[in-house]
């Protein structure tokens, strides 16, 4: 697997110092500073610290606003995972049967990956908008709730979900149409030839074969919605109403940024960066299991 | 079970026979069912741009009109032309365009430059320059936040587009791209290149970089959008208007108070312009978009 074909002996650290004075710089330093930033208590302005151990992790598990952030994580994440990777199961499923103009479709499916889920959530904000907003002008003809994310911590939970889905649709169709193609035509024939419908087909043939991809994608999206998904809750509804929607990344910057208190957002961080490490590990097993599957 | 097999099978082809020509003949129901669903979903995923896209085309008037109207108006151009004005689009639209170029060729070259480090050298800390670029996938920008501003802030970054861009270079996904590809690339080419007398420069920038196009440009689409569309990261690191790149600049258009007029018109014209540049990149380059995509996730 390792070719040594060049001899140098300064070149090679030459040609990797770029990336590596980049992850020790911006990556490893500033991380081991959060670990050490979790033990301390820093004065708002930063002129004094003290060591305090394990007390703002004790603060922050004994915290019910910090519950309430971890919840509502889950369940923004879980939502958008949900949405996002059966919706684009479903799509996918569609865009490689046998028939014309497969490749327009397609491109009309995946588009959406490119719009920043800020961006997306500002469109959403408006479809959800409480009084110009196009939804729920049409749901006041069904219902007289009143759909006002404003006010309504579900609704506004909602709003961000669809709007992230939307944008992460694009990528697992991508990865789904080239699973699905994957799947050699004779096990489809076979199936057709013992009189399998299509849902049939798809629920005993297609989804076992592409669960890897599902496993895979489940991961990739929790990811995302975890770790990526600041930009769309800043944009749209800060957190709010209430703390409906703040999401533990949000609460990090909120208390970090807005309240200054770093010895917190730092115990914070190293929480996160257990979870973002439990699921690469997850995510990498997965690229074992596919290596065994095939 | 060779004999069920086998009576199986026969049953099957009968059965394949006996409706493969009236099959053939029918109407393709089934296609048509397709169709349509397709196009139902399709008109689904699609419906929020077109909203935002027919709104950008409106007055204030026809915005809050009520029914809502669903058809694009005449007012594009000066909507557009208003948006720009109001928020110095022309400026955000140049950072977002300068940190989203800047970061994918930043990334794809120093990854190059790794990966061909870490395949073609034998050198003393290889592994652990490996495993350093890879865990930084572990390390995403909340779970550093302070202390990475606290960097920027020390090397009188802030504000500047080094700090917008060069942070975000390190990439252990294009790293590992190009040392799977590298791999694949028989080894008697390096040598042949060797005997011809070429040094290891020369063999990456006259034999590598050549055959390594495709790559690139898979990646490039893929990174320019992820330059293109951050948030955290800009919001941090800058703190003037001149600095501030489209999809943060965005957000300060919305009207937040109700004594404010709801010019949503202004906003999706905004919108429309934030999002047009990746998007066409997906559209126009679908198949590196895809390749990027699928195969720099492995």
């Amino acid at each position: 697997m390792q070719r040594t074909v060049f001899k140098s002996r300064w070149l090679p650290y030459a040609l990797v110092v770029p990336q590596v004075a980049v992850t020790v710089v911006f990556f490893f330093w500033p991380a081991l500073k959060s670990l050490q930033l979790s033990l301390y208590r820093v004065s708002p302005f930063g002129d004094k610290s003290t060591f305090v151990g394990l007390e703002n992790f004790r603060k922050l598990v004994t915290d019910p606003d910090y519950y309430a952030s971890v919840l509502s994580s889950f369940v923004f994440a879980g939502g958008v995972t949900v949405l996002a990777v059966l919706g684009a199961l479903v799509l996918a499923g569609l865009a490689t049967q046998k028939i014309r103009g497969l490749a327009v479709y397609r491109t009309l499916l995946l588009w959406p990956y490119g719009i920043a889920p800020a961006v997306a959530g500002i469109i959403f904000l408006f479809i959800f908008h409480p009084a110009y907003g196009i939804l729920p002008y049409f749901l006041s003809f069904v219902t007289a709730y009143d759909f006002n994310w404003l006010l309504k911590g579900w609704v506004a939970m909602t709003l961000v979900i669809v709007a992230t889905a939307w944008t992460h649709l694009g990528y697992n169709i991508a990865f789904y149409i080239a699973g699905l193609l994957a799947i050699p035509t004779s096990v489809m024939e076979a199936a057709d030839v013992d009189g399998a419908g299509p849902i049939r087909r798809f629920v005993a043939i297609v989804f076992p074969l592409v669960s890897p991809i599902t496993f895979y994608l489940v991961v990739l999206n929790m990811v995302f919605a975890f770790f990526e998904s600041f930009g769309v809750i800043d944009a749209v509804t800060k957190g709010g109403p209430g703390q409906a929607t703040e999401i533990m990344v949000y609460k990090l910057y909120k208390d970090g940024f807005i309240g200054l208190n770093l010895g917190s957002s730092g115990a914070q961080s190293v929480i996160l960066m257990a979870m973002v490490i439990g699921l690469t590990v997850l995510q990498f097993r997965f690229a074992e299991k596919k290596v065994t599957y095939r | 079970m060779s004999a069920v097999g086998t009576t199986q099978l026969e049953r099957a082809r009968v059965r394949a026979r006996a409706t493969d020509t009236p099959r053939r003949k029918r109407f393709p129901w089934g296609s048509v069912v397709v169709h349509a669903l397709l196009i139902a979903c399709i008109a689904v995923v699609v419906f929020p741009l077109y909203f935002a896209f027919v709104v950008s085309t409106q007055d204030l008037q026809q915005v809050v009109q009520r029914p809502p109207r669903l058809l694009p108006s005449s007012h594009l151009l000066e909507n557009y032309a208003q948006a720009w004005r109001k928020s110095s689009m022309g400026r955000m639209l140049f950072n977002s365009a300068v940190m989203a170029v800047a970061v994918a060729v930043g990334k794809i070259a120093i990854s190059m430059l790794s990966a061909f480090a870490i395949v073609y050298f034998n050198f003393r800390g290889r592994t652990f320059c490996f495993w350093m670029i890879f865990v930084t996938l572990m390390l995403p920008v909340p779970v550093r936040l302070m202390s990475t501003y606290e960097v920027i802030g020390t090397l009188g970054w802030l504000d500047t587009y080094e700090g917008l861009t060069i942070p975000l270079m390190a990439s252990a996904t294009a790293t590992f791209l190009f040392r799977q590809f590298y791999m694949t690339i028989p080894n008697e080419m390096a040598e042949a290149a060797q005997l011809d007398g070429a040094g290891p420069l020369r063999f990456l920038w006259s034999f590598l970089l050549p055959l390594s196009w495709a790559n690139i440009a898979a990646l490039f689409v893929v990174l320019f959008i992820f330059g293109w569309n951050q948030y955290l990261w800009p919001l941090m690191i800058t703190n003037t208007e001149e600095m501030r790149t489209v999809v943060i600049g965005l957000e300060q258009l919305i009207p937040r108070s109700g004594t404010e007029l709801p010019t949503w018109n202004l906003i999706m014209a905004g919108a429309m312009m934030a999002l047009l540049p990746p998007v066409a990149i997906i559209i126009f380059m679908q198949r590196w978009f895809v390749k990027g995509l699928v195969e720099s996730e492995k």
